[in-house]
């Protein structure tokens, strides 16, 4: 606990502690830890002379930022419009399949979390998903399943 | 450069300090402008949408909210057109479906229709009225939003709660509650921490646990 609050006064700190940067800061937080726990957004909060309430709408505004312990592993898959046409859910069940893992969830080992976002700007490419910041472009399950035993 | 501006409301021409929202103008006319989400001692929000008027600047025509949207020389204003009128009818119908109890004035002034939506009765419009009366009167920050959405609600957050609640209870007597426009069952604030809500979920709104407050609460809702 103590190393985590080190690292979050690290973050601010080389963000000069200004407020008007919140959300860069928020980011950087995620990105360190995975996720935003309660006890980090309350030292944010503190540190930054933010309140509180203004920092929750914040983070559940923005699919970004998670609440809950997100995996070492994110596959994200679009379920966006031009996507689902193309068989995104199809492409949603074999990632599923593939990470033992349901859709918005991360498994137990916090190994891998299975992610549905709305657009990835990728339409062309489409049924798309991000795998560990990798895009894919409608991939086999064999492809999918090369990719999930690359993870560590 | 005068400080005052000449406009056409309704047909008429008049005049008003730059900066002035055209709500506050009409109102200062007499003309009503319904509003749900408006508050004089609140700044202006635009949540509602029910006071959305039709402006023409220069030959184009626009529907803006009119508590957000300062008077402006030349702009012709107006309050009830056919094209407000139909606007304010579907935001109604789209506020009913959450707030059943609406008033039946303004289901019968601007013929709202019924039973097209499927409802859902959780009595808050989303009019931020509560939270920006936390925030900005008290400066105690209490309640907010989280979410976004259909998923969007108004929760306490129970640091700050534990520290102001009660104290401006005592003093004030539950304002953030009295300000509701919806006045239903405004006891309700989900006193849950969003942690505790995985996100996807609906959250429901939880009664408030501290209950001393619940009497006044029973007095200000008249149970």
């Amino acid at each position: 606990m103590l190393e985590t609050m080190g690292k979050v006064e690290e973050i601010i700190a080389l963000n000069d502690n200004d407020k008007e940067r919140l959300i860069q800061i928020l980011l950087e937080l995620q990105k360190e830890f995975r996720w935003l726990s309660r006890e980090v957004l309350e030292r944010v909060g503190k540190k930054l002379d933010v309140p509180i309430n203004h920092i929750y709408s914040l983070v559940t505004f923005y699919s970004h930022f998670s609440l809950v312990p997100k995996g070492r592993h994110v596959m994200s898959v679009c379920v966006g419009t031009a996507c689902h046409v193309r068989g995104a859910e199809r492409l949603l069940d074999s990632v599923a399949s593939a990470v033992k893992c349901k859709p918005g969830c991360t498994t137990s080992d916090e190994k891998f979390s299975l992610d549905t976002v709305n657009c990835l700007g990728a339409c062309a490419l489409g049924p798309v998903m991000v795998a560990d910041g990798e895009y894919m472009s409608n991939p086999t399950p064999d492809e999918i399943s090369r990719k999930v035993e690359s993870c560590e | 450069m005068s400080d005052t501006v000449t406009f056409t409301i309704d047909g008429k021409e008049v005049s008003a300090d730059k900066g002035t929202s055209l709500l506050m103008a009409a109102r200062s006319l007499g003309i009503d402008i319904p509003t749900l989400c408006h508050h004089d001692e609140l700044a202006d929000f635009g949540a509602c949408r029910l006071c959305i008027v039709e402006i023409d600047k220069g030959g184009w025509k626009k529907i803006v909210t009119s508590c957000l949207y300062p008077v402006e020389d030349g702009l012709s204003v107006e309050t009830e057109s056919e094209k407000v009128i139909r606007h304010r009818r579907t935001i109604l119908e789209l506020l009913r479906a959450r707030w059943s109890e609406m008033p039946r004035e303004l289901i019968e002034k601007y013929q709202v229709p019924e039973d097209r939506m499927e409802t859902e009765s959780t009595f808050c419009v989303m009019c931020g009225l509560c939270v920006r009366h936390c925030s900005e009167r008290k400066g105690a920050n209490v309640l907010g939003f989280v979410g976004r959405g259909t998923e969007r609600q108004v929760v306490a957050h129970e640091e700050p709660a534990l520290k102001y609640c009660r104290d401006c209870a005592a003093e004030n007597g539950m304002e953030c509650l009295a300000v509701c426009p919806t006045g239903v069952v405004v006891n309700d604030f989900a006193l849950s921490p969003p942690h505790m809500t995985p996100k996807g979920t609906k959250a429901r709104p939880v009664r408030a646990r501290d209950n001393e407050n619940q009497e006044e609460v029973n007095k200000l809702i008249g149970d």
